[in-house]
């Protein structure tokens, strides 16, 4: 039954996929933009899924790679004018080194050790763009001159295909060898050694995987934003806010990750009426459901299916 | 003069964040829980002790007193509300138990900070000191409200060493965090040590709480750089040891008073960070710290 549940679910994402290209035909620029905002943040779960669900490390610091990657791309193209699509790609080569840097040395420590050094590099990064505010903009933000396009049809459509791209080859690694050798290495280390595999290589390359996709989908962010800013991409809570979509969506799934991140991004945008509450209500959702639904929304709907 | 004035100012300061320190590492070690709510536990207590004496006009005591007694509250309410059932649940596996006590603990803290703003605003909030006025400590012109608060810590630590070290139920807590199965084998139930220790911790964050709210004044902002501080000399000092993280704070109290003074005060997290950031590198288990 899983079999056959893991071969549908490509066809139910298929035609998901389609659904959801078609929407800029009959909504308004609006919800295409609340869209656009929750696939970029769909990208940035799924990747820290592939670390955490997978490789079992948790990295507290998603948004340090995100904000590497999205200032990356944001100084370039501000100081230096450099077209879109290099800094772009800039944005997501500096995430990968920055990523390397941080997991060379972190992946020495195991389990709260590496979830601390993660948020002290978040920290950090931090600090440094408040300081040098010259080049980043500090605390006001960053000023981005160009934009991937204007057109609230085609940057939805933008989003869409990264995060379905993304999706396709995030979920793929997952179920492929080297995504079972991560998941038996994140379950146990010592076995997993012991069966001859390189655990610190295959953690390291998921780190890589990881970072790239989440400093790519940064530097898409801030073109689409116009603007880089520490409260946006670099910030603890919007790095909570990953981590929350990732086990609300459910953990080991990947694709649950983007669900999940695509719900709190529109349960957010629901509940402003509800004014300084909203924080407080998806907080406590996300607390409810990590309590009583720890394998997330997709996770328990795939162990029904199972059973 | 700027020596002296660097060394009252930074004891002070470092007293204060090893009060703060010392319950977090406390509950680490005693039952493997990093407590992500410490900083909205702490911000909770100094915004009772301000609204018990701006909208109830309570003595200053008394204001006190009740911002202790809110973090006592807050903190078994979060033992049994939110570490416990994780702890216990059947659907999460083992080796996960930690993440998502993390992350339970960590939006629990969210929930506080929220509910704080909604109902005081986000405003910075200063609680009225219990010692009012200045001395002069050899020329050096010093609040002594700031001379309080490091006699305080001081004492308190004293006093928290003393009932670890020297009574029963202070054996038992130390005995949990060696060996909890040994502990149980005994006879004793092993929440009631929890409670023990997160009552211990209620009472330390409250009272850092309160002194804080009356040093240098809290708001709801301040909730996340508390527990990334504390968090931080924590990491540094070792998780769990408690003498590791007293020295750890008073080497990040005087290198940030020292950055304010010397550099800017703009700059004053970031030497702290550097140095947390090489102590990871270097001797990833901290300090003091058992791997």
């Amino acid at each position: 039954m899983a079999g056959l549940f893991k071969a549908r679910l490509l066809w139910i994402g298929l035609v998901v996929v389609i659904l959801a290209a078609t929407l800029p035909l009959y909504v308004s620029g609006y919800v295409l933009g609340l869209l656009t905002v929750a696939y970029y943040f769909g990208v940035f779960a799924m990747a820290w899924d592939l670390l955490f669900g997978f490789a079992g490390e948790v990295n507290f610091g998603p948004t340090f790679l995100i904000g590497v990657g999205a200032y990356t791309a944001g100084i370039l193209d501000n100081q230096y004018g450099i077209s879109v699509y290099l800094c772009i790609v800039a944005g997501a080569a500096a995430a990968v080194v920055a990523g390397l840097v941080l997991a060379l040395p972190a992946l020495r420590v195991r389990g709260p050790y590496f979830g601390l050094t993660t948020l002290v590099a978040v920290l950090m990064l931090q600090n440094f763009i408040v300081v040098f505010a010259d080049l980043t903009g500090g605390e006001i933000g960053l000023t981005i001159p160009d934009v991937i396009s204007i057109d609230a049809g085609t940057n939805y459509w933008i989003a869409l295909g990264f995060m379905a791209l993304s999706a396709v080859i995030l979920y793929g690694l997952s179920q492929s060898p080297v995504g079972l050798i991560l998941q038996a290495s994140g379950q146990d280390p010592v076995q997993a050694g012991a069966l001859g595999f390189n655990i610190v290589k295959h953690k390291l390359a998921a780190f890589v995987v990881s970072a790239f996709f989440s400093g790519l989908s940064g530097a898409l962010l801030v073109f689409y934003f116009g603007t880089a800013s520490v409260g946006t991409v670099v910030d603890v809570s919007v790095g909570v806010q990953v981590i929350v979509a990732a086990v609300l969506g459910g953990r080991r799934t990947v694709l649950g990750a983007a669900l999940g991140a695509i719900f709190l991004i529109v349960a957010g945008e629901f509940l402003r009426p509800t004014g300084e509450l909203a924080t407080f209500i998806v907080s406590t959702v996300a607390l409810l459901a990590i309590m009583f639904v720890p394998n997330g929304f997709l996770g328990a709907a795939l162990s029904r299916v199972r059973s | 003069m700027l020596v002296l004035q660097i060394l009252i100012d930074g004891f002070a300061i470092s007293a204060l964040y090893a009060l703060g320190a010392t319950g977090f590492t406390l509950i680490f070690g005693v039952s493997g829980v990093l407590n992500l709510s410490h900083g909205a536990i702490m911000v909770l207590a100094a915004v009772a002790a301000w609204a018990a004496g701006s909208v109830l006009h309570a003595s200053t005591y008394v204001g006190a007193l009740i911002g202790v007694a809110t973090a006592l509250v807050a903190a078994i309410v979060t033992y049994f509300l939110i570490v416990q059932p994780i702890q216990r649940s059947s659907k999460i596996p083992h080796e996960e138990k930690e993440i998502f006590v993390l992350t339970g603990t960590l939006l629990w803290g969210i929930m506080i900070q929220e509910l704080i703003a909604y109902f005081f605003t986000n405003n910075a909030k200063t609680v009225l000191p219990i010692v009012e006025g200045v001395v002069s400590i050899a020329g050096v012109r010093t609040p002594s409200n700031e001379i309080f608060t490091a006699v305080v810590c001081c004492l308190v630590i004293l006093l928290l060493w003393g009932l670890v070290n020297r009574t029963r139920t202070g054996k038992v807590v130390l005995a949990a965090s060696m060996n909890p199965r040994g502990v149980t084998l005994l006879g004793y139930e092993l929440t009631s040590v929890y409670v023990v220790v997160w009552s211990i911790y209620g009472v330390l964050a409250g009272i850092a709480g309160v002194l804080l709210g009356m040093f240098l004044g809290v708001s709801s902002y301040s909730v996340g750089p508390l527990t990334a501080s504390a968090f931080s000399i924590v990491v540094l000092g070792g998780l769990g040891s408690v003498s590791g993280s007293l020295i750890a704070a008073f080497v990040v109290g005087y290198l940030e008073t020292l950055t304010a003074y010397l550099v800017s005060p703009a700059y004053r997290t970031i030497p702290a960070l550097l140095l947390l950031v090489a102590v990871m590198y270097v001797r990833p288990q901290g300090l003091l710290g058992r791997r």
